[in-house]
């Protein structure tokens, strides 16, 4: 019996200083700091273009398929799997929504519907496969992306195939209009900035009350303050931002949108709780009563369903479908997945870290672009990036132990 | 005055936090048998991680003195050098490669850059003779039983030229008459003047074969007891393991027997690989309300295969028979099923199956019941919470708090969350499947009153062990099983090991 580690262990925990607790979740706050980080420095490198209102439009523009897909991804990492398909689900979506809208001229409201749909069943196919039949998620999906691949050329016959209808278009480069009428800044985007800020404080002070009704918080109170303080303040101050360019894009909205469901969904939901007992242990959940292999097929197709949503964003911003479209896509996804804190055995991960590991590629992208930095050297810092987060997290996780 | 081979002087060890050796003294004579004792958890794999040099040399405080000579190890590869061998709990064999490969794996017979084949496995033949096996060299190790892996382990320490042997818990994954065998061995060993510690909890093992005896509990060496020179008792090393006496290893209960509560006929149950063999043959049997039933047998007597294909069919195909609970027939053909109808199953191997280690007590605790701490699929984490600590308290689970991750645990206090999890799950009947295997003396008593507790709150136990003092302390029923069949059937007043063996080798 280990009651020496024990008391030494209680007595740490007594008191926590906010010291002492940052360096315990230095796994869970880390990520978060190198993003702030590496926002801030190419905030300087780049003489505060990063940071601009039409820059930081273009960022969440050029980053949202990425994040909507990661979101996705890390369900099915964390149920131990991968989906190496979605870049080209992104560019087969993408073709079937152009044949759809610009050859046969249908709605935008069937096609997009119709396409996800479509999604959904191509990761339910996958997931099928994977589930039942015990077939490699990486052979699956692998087999997948070339079929995907081929299927898109087919599609598009080789050739790009656009303009989209406007309403289409609306998708990725819409804004969300001003019920204000004031135009410039644009109201309602500081609005919904208060308003979501509020929301996310308000969430947080009642369960840290429920918590420490039961007396198990060990977060200390300023952290708590400061920490709520700045993530209000961040929302208010990117909303404002943006406010002063065309206001908020629509697919920022369903980007918040989603982080906001599969966080719940992971964090509070049975399915969720489910999916992570399913990465962590399989035999155990499979004998705690929880079925497996329905769970993972749930998962891909889900994925199928977000990298459908993704390619529908995607080809609106483009405004053409093209035989490459996706391509490599999900070489992004996967490394943001474990940037922000997925671990390769399954179980372990969450929804924000993903977010954040896909806003740090964003960012990286984007500010060593306006740096003029070759594609070739983005690569190599791309890849020792992803390498350095991964490190640092088992690092972190070796000295816990 | 005999030779010292192995001296271990002062040695401390610090981990970040914890001083996980303090001042620790081993004295290993040549030629003898050397039993290393103490709790889970007290630090014996971390002493002897530093002997082998997996703890280099200057990552710890004292001196290792090997032959007289102070050794400063930097890695395994040294102390192999000098002829000590550990062999690990978990053998460290690769079962797709033969006896041979493995026997001289990391060791190979090289000329010239090229391995020789014919050498090795003439040189493995006359290894696996000299431990008693009749294998050829040439089958894959992953055809052979664990007891046989565990002779192919010996086999490679002794290609090694080895002068110091050290076993650490070789006997907790094998039978009885395997384990007896190990230790003949361990004696043959002795004969021809090499040396060994051995690490256990079976403390009859230390009383057939050990010569000396080092207890260590929390870090400490506690007492070295020369068994030529004193008679000792296993209450004597109960009590240095634990730091107080244990008077008695199974506590009492009045058995309260009620009602049939499960009853299982005519079960038979197919190998999932092989169609042909069939695994488990007509068995029958039942238990009721407020009743311990054991199941004793033989490693590979089905015991596992026949509650696993019971618990929603998670082994075997062809399954067949009927399963009533309180006189109703009922469908176990899937787990949730199995847990709707309140059968419950605690695994064997709780790091395999039973845990997810990477998540805390308190999502472990709910996982077979999650339905009842949420309501339209959304969990209610502060139900949960106040439910987790429940019967953390009940479980006397040692723990700062319910968000302690359960790898983090010791043994003992691992399998509390897995008999919570299953408690939670509400069953009227469990079945417990080596419930205290690779449990420290002290966490093992603590089982034995949940599941005496649980008998008189009216549940059904079905218990399944390889020890038989287990069962015949604990159970009011014994099942004795063999090759797929019950082979008979005895009460608590009846039961002894003498007969259980009988009715196993008679069959």
């Amino acid at each position: 019996m280990d009651t020496t580690k024990e008391t030494i262990s209680t007595e740490a925990q007594a008191a926590p200083t906010v010291g002492t607790y940052l360096k315990s979740h230095m796994r869970d706050y880390g990520m978060l700091i190198a993003l702030i980080v590496i926002m801030g420095m190419f905030q300087f490198l780049t003489d505060g273009t990063l940071m601009r209102p039409a820059n930081l439009t273009n960022l969440f523009l050029q980053n949202s398929y990425i994040i909507i897909m990661a979101i996705g991804m890390l369900l099915v990492i964390v149920a131990g799997h991968i989906d190496l398909s979605v870049g080209s689900v992104v560019g087969f979506i993408g073709a079937l929504a152009a044949v759809m809208s610009v050859n046969y001229h249908l709605p935008t409201i069937v096609v997009v519907p119709v396409c996800l749909i479509a999604g959904l069943i191509i990761g339910g196919i996958q997931g099928y496969w994977i589930a039942y039949w015990r077939i490699p998620a990486f052979i699956v999906t692998l087999a997948g992306m070339l079929v995907f691949r081929g299927l898109t050329l087919t599609l598009l016959q080789g050739q790009s195939v656009g303009p989209f209808p406007s309403s289409f278009q609306l998708l990725s480069t819409g804004f969300i209009p001003d019920v204000f009428g004031v135009g410039r800044p644009n109201v309602t985007a500081i609005a919904l900035g208060v308003i979501t800020s509020s929301i996310i404080v308000f969430l947080a002070a009642r369960t840290r009350s429920r918590a420490l009704k039961y007396g198990i918080q060990d977060e200390p109170f300023v952290f708590f303050i400061v920490k709520n303080v700045l993530i209000a303040g961040a929302i208010i101050y990117l909303c404002y931002l943006l406010s002063t360019y065309r206001g908020l894009p629509n697919v920022l909205i369903t980007m918040g949108v989603l982080i906001a469901i599969y966080t719940f969904v992971t964090n509070s939901t049975v399915i969720g709780r489910r999916i992570y007992a399913l990465g962590g242990n399989e035999k155990a959940a499979k004998l705690s009563g929880i079925n497996t292999e329905r769970l993972t097929f749930l998962t891909f197709a889900n994925m199928g369903m977000l990298a459908a949503a993704a390619g529908l964003i995607f080809a609106a911003r483009l405004n053409t479908a093209t035989p490459k479209a996706g391509f490599a896509f999900e070489l992004d996804v996967i490394a943001a997945v474990f940037i922000g804190g997925a671990s390769m055995s399954g179980g372990v991960g969450k929804i924000i870290g993903a977010v954040i590991g896909a806003f740090i590629m964003g960012v990286m992208n984007n500010g060593m672009s306006i740096m003029g930095i070759g594609i070739d050297w983005q690569q190599v810092i791309k890849g020792l990036v992803l390498l350095l987060a991964v490190i640092f997290d088992v690092y972190n996780k070796q000295k816990a132990r | 005055m005999e030779n010292i081979i192995l001296e271990m002087r002062g040695i401390t060890k610090t981990f970040p936090g914890v001083k996980a050796l303090d001042n620790v003294n081993l004295k290993v004579k040549e030629g003898e048998i050397h039993a290393l004792v103490g709790e889970n958890g007290a630090g014996k794999s971390t002493l002897m991680k530093v002997l082998s040099g997996v703890y280099p040399y200057g990552s710890y405080d004292g001196d290792i003195l090997f032959n007289g000579e102070v050794m400063a190890f930097s890695g395994i590869a040294d102390s192999e050098k000098q002829g000590i061998i550990i062999i690990h709990q978990e053998l460290a064999l690769v079962p797709l490669l033969s006896i041979a490969e493995n026997v001289f794996l990391g060791n190979e017979n090289i000329e010239g850059g090229i391995i020789n084949w014919p050498h090795t496995f003439k040189r493995t033949q006359e290894l696996l003779k000299k431990v008693g096996l009749k294998e050829s060299s040439a089958t894959l190790v992953g055809r052979l039983g664990v007891g046989k892996q565990q002779l192919v382990e010996i086999a490679k320490a002794l290609a090694k030229d080895v002068k110091l042997l050290i076993l650490d818990e070789p006997t907790s994954a094998l039978q009885e008459n395997d384990s007896a065998k190990l230790l003949d061995l361990l004696l043959e060993f002795k004969a021809q003047g090499i040396s060994s510690i051995l690490i256990t909890h079976k403390l009859n093992e230390i009383s057939r074969v050990a010569d000396s005896i080092t207890v260590i509990r929390d870090g400490a060496s506690v007492s070295t007891l020369d068994c030529q020179v004193n008679d000792i008792s296993e209450a004597d090393i109960i009590r240095d393991m634990v730091g107080r006496d244990l008077a008695n290893r199974y506590p009492a209960r009045d058995s309260h027997i009620g009602e049939l509560l499960m009853q299982v006929r005519e079960w038979n149950v197919w190998h999932p690989d092989s169609l042909d063999r069939q695994m488990i043959h007509d068995i029958e049997f039942h238990v009721r309300a407020g009743e311990v039933v054991g199941i004793a047998g033989l490693m590979g007597s089905g015991r596992t295969e026949l509650a696993m294909s019971l618990f929603g069919k998670s082994y075997g195909k062809n399954i067949q028979g009927k399963v009533s609970l309180r006189g109703q027939e009922v469908d176990v053909s899937t787990v949730p099923k199995a847990i709707q109808c309140g059968l419950a199953y605690v695994t064997e191997d709780r790091k395999e199956l039973g845990l997810i280690l990477e998540e805390t007590i308190q999502t472990n605790t709910t996982l077979a019941n999650l339905e009842r701490v949420s309501s339209r699929g959304v969990i209610d984490e502060t139900i949960e919470r106040r439910v987790s600590e429940e019967y953390r308290k009940a479980m006397r689970i040692r723990t700062p708090s319910v968000f302690q991750k359960v790898m983090n645990l010791s043994g003992g206090n691992q399998q509390k969350v897995v008999l919570s999890k299953w408690l939670y799950s509400q069953p009227d009947v469990l079945i417990l499947d080596e419930p205290t295997r690779g449990i420290d003396v002290g966490a093992k008593f603590e089982i034995y009153s949940i599941i005496n507790q649980l008998a008189d709150d009216g549940k059904g136990v079905v218990m399944i062990s390889s020890e038989m003092p287990e069962l015949l302390g604990m159970c009011d029923r014994i099942y004795v099983m063999n090759e797929g069949r019950f082979v008979g059937e005895l009460d608590k007043a009846q039961a002894s090991q003498e007969k259980i063996m009988s009715m196993i080798v008679n069959a």
